[in-house]
């Protein structure tokens, strides 16, 4: 995943966010795939420097890496998808249904209280 | 105090995408991705699909490159439409750079628009073009690891061409595991082996271009 255009993005969401409430910006949880993973390390990286001498310098990403489920076509049990081991945790079987994977989201900002 | 927003973060790229898939839509013309490494054989593809079907549907090019107008030159060559995107720099094309481009394409006279993304097999999987479909382009040098490799591609894509199989006999590169990685990932990806230099399998690729016009456009 491009982390700097997707730091760039959430500056720009949290900024004007920031604006409109007139808070300072704490903390941001951010939600991502499988198929379109976020390097959470780059990713902070890139925000900080988007971040550097605005209202939203110091504060802090959380990056929720959430599973892509697929259910075994052989034995029937639900399972996380590894997409770099594919195959089902309970028979290794390799025919598997696989569910649609989590978009990238800015789930929440937390501002300081005023 | 927190606020909840679950706001696409890529929203402006998606918000790009939706309008240039309603063009194609509109104008009943199949729009397809196609991504690969650099010099898998992208440009050879389109250019011989053109020479091949142009009694049978009409194509138009949008070709992306961080330099250079040597693909659309080649293209225009075969008589297609060719519009070329220099990114300059960009690893790969983003939606609002087509969305750009769409007053440059008659897409009213047009059975398929191929987008032939920047080189590159990772970073253009990470962003929706406004495609009706993706093909995925592996050549034979490229090495038999790629999918398992570079997995987001693979499982996004509708199509993997494998490309250069003419020099399957010159290299070590195992298709059975190529076509088995790709499909653990992808098990409605449709897999055809071609050449696009000496036309092998090409008729299979066609087949399903076709096919997929007829699906995706209800001209009568």
């Amino acid at each position: 995943m491009h982390e700097t255009i997707v730091a760039r993005s959430i500056f720009s969401a949290v900024s004007a966010k920031a604006a409109e409430l007139n808070a300072r910006p704490i903390s941001a949880k951010i939600s991502c795939g499988q198929l379109n993973p976020i390097n959470d390390e780059i990713l902070k990286f890139a925000f900080e420097a988007a971040a550097k001498g605005t209202v939203c310098e110091q504060m802090k990403l959380e990056v929720v890496h959430i599973p892509l489920k697929a259910t075994c076509k052989k034995c029937g049990k639900g399972f996380d998808f590894d997409i770099y081991s594919p195959a089902c945790e309970n028979c290794r079987s390799e025919d598997f249904e696989i569910a649609p994977d989590a978009p990238l989201l800015l789930e929440e900002i937390e501002f300081e209280d005023t | 105090m927190k606020v909840k927003l679950n706001k696409k973060i890529l929203g402006k790229n998606d918000e790009c995408a939706l309008q240039n898939r309603t063009f194609f839509s509109e104008h009943n013309t199949l729009c397809l991705n196609v991504i690969s490494s650099p010099g898998s054989g992208k440009t050879t593809i389109i250019s011989r699909t053109i020479l091949d079907l142009k009694d049978k549907i009409k194509i138009g090019v949008i070709e992306g490159d961080i330099k250079t107008d040597i693909d659309a030159a080649k293209i225009s060559q075969t008589g297609a439409p060719a519009v070329q995107i220099e990114t300059r720099g960009a690893c790969h094309l983003s939606a609002q750079q087509i969305t750009a481009k769409l007053g440059a394409i008659s897409a009213a006279d047009l059975d398929v628009v191929f987008i032939e993304n920047v080189g590159n097999l990772v970073c253009p999987s990470d962003f929706d073009l406004g495609e009706q479909g993706r093909v995925v382009v592996l050549s034979v040098p490229e090495g038999d690891d790629k999918p398992a490799k570079y997995p987001g591609t693979f499982a996004k894509a509708d199509c993997l061409l494998i490309n250069k199989i003419d020099l399957l006999e010159h290299l070590e590169f195992d298709i059975d595991k190529v076509i088995k990685d790709a499909v653990k990932l992808n098990p409605d990806l449709k897999i055809f082996q071609i050449s696009a230099k000496t036309a092998s399998g090409m008729n299979h690729w066609y087949n399903w271009l076709v096919c997929s016009i007829e699906a995706h456009t209800p001209k009568t």
